[in-house]
Order: structure tokens, then C-alpha cells, then sequence
């Protein structure tokens, strides 16, 4: 990407970014719930009639869409994404406290991820329609259609009741914490992985160059890590870059089911507890790292992919 | 004749078909199946039963049939499921085939719309929708089809791009072919295909997401039996009674499997191009 790609690029997010926030307003704008009693049923305490009409006043609930929209996004803006009603604390500090566990467990399950999909999606590709080939597309197979919730209940029942080698919860976050939920999350994600590891290096094997580099003796091992692996990354990281969209929402199923302290297991109590501003918050800050994310992988295709910078 | 030879030709789809129908007919046909045992009501001497010849899955703590409640779940998870894969193939269609179709504004306006859909990753803003309004099945269903158009729409919209230009729909327009008649007959006969093997597809995965919001207690709610609530409860007697976690988890996994399948072949005997990748 030259520096005009970026720039354009930067501008697309730019319009993204302000339409990501307008949904994430209207999802507790057009909530069904008046956000003012839910604050007090939060805290247990039934409202009255009075107390609530002065407080909708006070925060601003009556004013127009665009006003409440532009006095959000400017505290936004600085920093304030309001107060959680049921926790009694800033957003950000709520957020910001449940934020690194997420991201750790993301990344040790891709980790995972990657040490079975990448070597078994080349084996098959590498023995196309012999038995090792069928054998991993069987586990493919399997592993995209058995659920994740499922595949974490199971490794439970496995792993903490029957042989008692780990913890059930996992609310400490330490390394020991962290070993099933992140087994689970890549359990799916690698047979989807594998399956596109598979295709990216058929396709780079049935180039001519493959040929031609058989054709002058050159030995397999080599070309099939000296060039095939390599120019069948570009398509890879893309894909690698998309599912940690599938991650980041699948990560609050499983932390849910691990009690695990990341963000998507806060986002669930704040929703079970009409926690809007919570909610909000939580959304937009997924949204804006899943962007965030796949603007990195747009810009390592530089560093992977020399025809890149040549384009410029 | 010509039925033997299609089952010849495609042995697996017709196995994976038959599979299929069985689940749907076990999913229609459950009441007369578990005669009158009911899902929702049980006794409470029976609570809490391992498998065993009477109740061939267990029962739970209220001393409900396990495997009737999986029967009568089937109901909630598949219909809920057609009714999403339906949903989002209309509407992601409709708005892919018109902006595909107009350009200008009608594309950027519906196409924009879709990137910021696509921007929020997997479950989150579904969960978040499926939270905001309120726990059922209609809301879930909600939830998931508001992430989910935007898949199909730019699908419909590549494919009409495609054949937008050429000499046939130029002529069908010098014609005299109206704008209705021309998305009609000339557009969605175009995209149809490609857009129906996706759907058939996409059962299997958007019956895991609506387990997966029923299991975090959005979507449908107790007592009524539906698979991934069940896993929820089942959770809690993980130790004592791990057959509340394991048949409805079996239930959900068996049929996702035989519908993945279908759709796989279904697309190898729509596309038989796509095989080659695989």
C-alpha cells in the first residue's frame, strides 16, 4: 500500500467508524426499556414516577436523536463512555481492566489455531485425495459443525470432572486458566483454517512455476517451502485477519462458559443486567479493534508480498 | 429410471437428503413420536435419571424426559433456523439485486450500510441486539439476520454486476422491459443459484449461532425445550448429571452435520466447478 492507499484507506474507516457509532447509539436508543427505570432496577431499588421524569430530564433522554447523538459521541470522544449503571464504575475502567485477558486468550487460541491448521492443511494439500488428505478433511468436517459452547462443555467434562487435571473456572486468567478456553476457540477456527490453508497451497502447487521447478530437478521439500508455502500466505493472513472477528465473538460464549475475566463475559452480565452504557461500550470498542486489526493486515501485505510495493 | 440414476450420480446428497427429512419429520411428527409425554411438564420422583430403558437420555432435576425434549427442541432450533436462512436470503438478495442493478447512490447507500454490519465481528452486535431487545426466539432471529444480510447482498450485488452490462440485458431494456421485470426475470434468475447453494450452506453454521444465543439465555426461553437453552441448564449438573450437556449438544452437532453435508451437495451437483477447490 503507497501512502495514497492509506490515506484512502483511512478515509473509508473514517466512515465506517461514524456509522459503527451511530448503530451502536441506536441499539440503546431504540431499546424497548426506559433506560432510567432499568438503572434503578439495576440496583434493585424500584423507582418512582417523579424521580424518574427528573433524572430522564437531568441526562438528557428528552432531548432530540441528533442531540443525544453528538453529546455521546463527544464524550466518546474524550474518553467518557459513561457510567455502568449496575458496577457503579466507568466504562472505560471496567473495559479497560477486562481488555488484555481477551486479547491474550484470542491470541493463545490462535496461536493453537496455527499449529494444527497450518501443518495439516499442507500435509493434505501436499497428499491431494490420498487417505491423509480424507482423513484431515474428515476432522475439517467435524470441527466446523460441532459447536464451540458444545466443544468447551465437553473438554470440561473431560479435562476438570472426570480426570481433574484443571481448574473448571477460569477466573484467575493465569496460563493454567487459559489452556481450555482457548482450546476451544481454536478447535472450530482451525478446521476452518485448515480447510483454507489446504486450498491457498493447491492453488500455489498447480502454478507452472511448480512445474518448471520440477522440470529442473528441483527437490520437493524445497520447492514446497521455498516457494509454494510462502506465496500461499498472502491469501492466508487475510483469512487470518477475519477470523479474529470470529474470535473476538466467539471469545464471550466460551468466556461465559469458563467464567473466564474478559470482556465478552462482562458484556453478558451487562445485558442480563440492562447495562446500556456497558453494552455500548463494549461494541464499539470490539468494532473499532476488529478495524483496527484489519488495518494491520493490510498494511503487512507490504512486508509479505513484494508486488505490493512495487504498485506504488 | 431416471430417479435410480440421479441416486447413482449422487449417492451422498440422496443419503444426507433422507437423513434430513428424517430429522424434519421427528421435528413435525414429535408429539405423536413421544406419545403423550410432555416436554415442559415432569415429575419430580422421576428427577435427576441416568439413561436407562424408560427414558433412553435421562432426566433432568424437574424430572423431564431428556430425549422428548430433545425431540420437541428440534421443533424451536429448526424452525427458527429456516425462518433465518429465509430471512436473510430475501432481504440480503432484494437490497444486493437493487443495488447491483441502480449503482449510484441506491449502491452506496445499501453497500455502506452493509460494510458497517460487516465491521462488527462474529456474535458481538448480535448478541448486543439480542440482549437489548429482550430474550426470545423472535429476537434472536432478529439479532443474527441484522449481522447476517450483508453476506448475501454483496453476493447478489457481484453477480449482478457481472451480467450488468452485457449485450442481453441491454437488449431485454431497448425492449421495452420494465424496471420490475427486469430485476424479475433477467436479475434474480442470474443470482438464484449461487445465492440458494450459500443458503443451503449456511443452515448448518446459523443453527450453531442461535444455539450459541440461546445458550448465553437469548433467545428461547425456559421451559420450552430448545437445544442450546437445555446445554445451558445441563451445565449446572455438569458433575452429577452429564447427560443434560451431552444428548442436546449430540442433537444440535448430528444435525448441523447432516445439513452441512446437504448443502455441500447440493452445491456439488449445482456447481460442479466449486468441487475443484476442495
Amino acid at each position: 500500500m503507497g501512502r495514497k492507499q492509506i490515506l484512502s484507506r483511512l478515509a473509508q474507516m473514517l466512515v465506517v467508524l461514524i456509522g459503527i457509532s451511530i448503530i451502536t447509539f441506536l441499539l440503546t436508543y431504540l431499546s424497548p426499556g426506559d433506560p432510567v427505570r432499568n438503572m434503578y432496577l439495576a440496583q434493585g431499588l424500584m423507582p418512582d414516577e417523579a424521580q424518574v421524569a427528573v433524572l430522564r430530564e437531568e441526562m438528557g433522554l428528552n432531548d432530540p436523536f441528533m442531540v443525544q447523538y453528538f453529546r455521546w459521541l463527544g464524550n466518546c470522544l474524550r474518553g467518557d463512555f459513561g457510567t455502568s449503571f449496575a458496577l457503579q464504575k466507568p466504562v472505560v475502567t471496567l473495559l479497560a481492566a477486562r481488555l488484555w485477558p481477551t486479547l491474550k486468550l484470542a491470541l493463545f487460541s490462535m496461536v493453537l489455531m496455527l499449529i494444527a491448521a497450518v501443518p495439516l492443511g499442507v500435509l493434505s494439500a501436499v497428499y491431494q485425495d490420498k487417505p491423509i488428505d480424507y482423513l484431515v478433511r474428515a476432522i475439517t468436517f467435524f470441527g466446523v459443525s460441532i459447536p464451540n459452547f458444545w466443544v468447551g462443555l465437553l473438554l470440561i467434562l473431560l479435562f476438570c470432572v472426570q480426570l481433574r487435571l484443571l481448574p473448571v473456572v477460569s477466573s484467575g486468567g493465569t496460563f493454567k486458566d487459559m489452556i481450555l478456553p482457548a482450546a476451544t476457540l481454536a478447535v472450530a477456527m482451525s478446521a476452518k483454517y485448515t480447510r483454507q490453508v489446504r486450498t491457498a497451497v493447491l492453488e500455489e502447487l498447480h502454478s507452472d512455476y511448480v512445474i518448471g521447478a520440477r522440470a529442473r530437478g528441483v527437490a520437493e521439500w524445497k520447492i514446497l517451502w521455498g516457494n509454494v508455502f510462502p506465496n500461499s500466505l498472502l491469501p492466508l493472513i487475510t483469512m487470518l485477519g477475519l477470523s479474529v472477528g470470529s474470535l473476538l465473538g466467539g471469545t464471550s460464549v466460551v468466556e461465559v462458559i469458563f467464567s473466564y475475566p474478559g470482556m465478552g463475559n462482562l458484556a453478558v452480565q451487562a445485558i442480563t443486567s440492562y447495562d446500556y452504557y456497558l453494552i455500548q461500550g463494549y461494541v464499539l470498542w470490539v468494532a473499532i479493534i476488529y478495524m483496527v486489526i484489519n488495518l494491520l493486515v493490510d498494511v503487512s501485505y507490504n512486508y509479505v508480498d513484494p508486488r505490493m510495493r512495487l504498485r506504488r | 429410471m431416471e430417479k435410480k440414476s440421479f441416486i447413482r450420480k449422487y449417492p451422498v446428497f440422496v443419503v444426507f437428503a433422507v437423513l434430513a427429512l428424517l430429522i424434519v419429520l421427528a421435528a413435525i411428527f414429535a408429539p405423536q413420536l413421544c406419545g403423550d409425554v410432555s416436554p415442559i411438564k415432569g415429575s419430580l420422583k422421576d428427577s435427576i435419571k441416568p439413561p436407562c430403558a424408560e427414558h433412553p437420555f435421562g432426566t433432568d432435576k424437574m424430572g423431564r424426559d431428556i430425549f422428548v425434549r430433545v425431540l420437541y427442541g428440534a421443533r424451536t432450533s429448526l424452525s427458527s433456523t429456516f425462518i433465518l436462512v429465509g430471512v436473510i436470503f430475501v432481504i440480503g438478495t432484494f437490497l444486493g439485486i437493487l443495488a447491483g442493478y441502480f449503482g449510484g447512490w441506491v449502491d452506496t447507500v445499501i453497500m455502506r450500510l452493509a460494510d458497517m454490519m460487516i465491521a462488527f465481528p462474529g456474535l458481538v452486535l448480535a448478541i448486543a441486539v439480542a440482549g437489548i431487545l429482550g430474550a426470545s426466539t423472535r429476537n434472536a432471529i432478529i439479532a443474527i439476520a441484522v449481522v447476517s444480510w450483508p453476506k448475501y447482498a454483496r453476493l447478489a450485488r457481484s453477480l449482478v454486476m457481472k451480467i450488468r452490462h452485457t449485450d442481453f440485458v441491454a437488449a431485454a431494456m431497448v425492449t421495452g422491459s420494465r424496471t420490475p421485470s427486469m430485476l424479475w426475470k433477467y436479475m434474480l434468475p442470474n443470482t438464484i443459484t449461487t445465492l440458494v447453494i450459500t443458503a443451503a450452506t449456511d443452515i448448518g453454521g446459523m443453527m450453531m449461532e442461535l444455539a450459541a444465543l440461546s445458550f448465553l439465555g437469548f433467545g428461547a426461553q425456559p421451559p420450552n425445550p430448545e437445544w442450546g437453552s437445555m446445554l445451558n441448564e445441563g451445565r449446572n449438573f455438569m458433575q452429577s448429571a452429564p447427560w443434560l450437556m451431552i444428548y442436546p449438544g449430540l442433537a444440535i452437532f448430528v444435525t448441523v452435520v447432516v445439513f452441512n453435508m446437504l448443502g455441500d451437495g447440493l452445491r456439488d451437483i449445482l456447481d460442479p466447478r466449486s468441487n475443484e477447490g476442495r
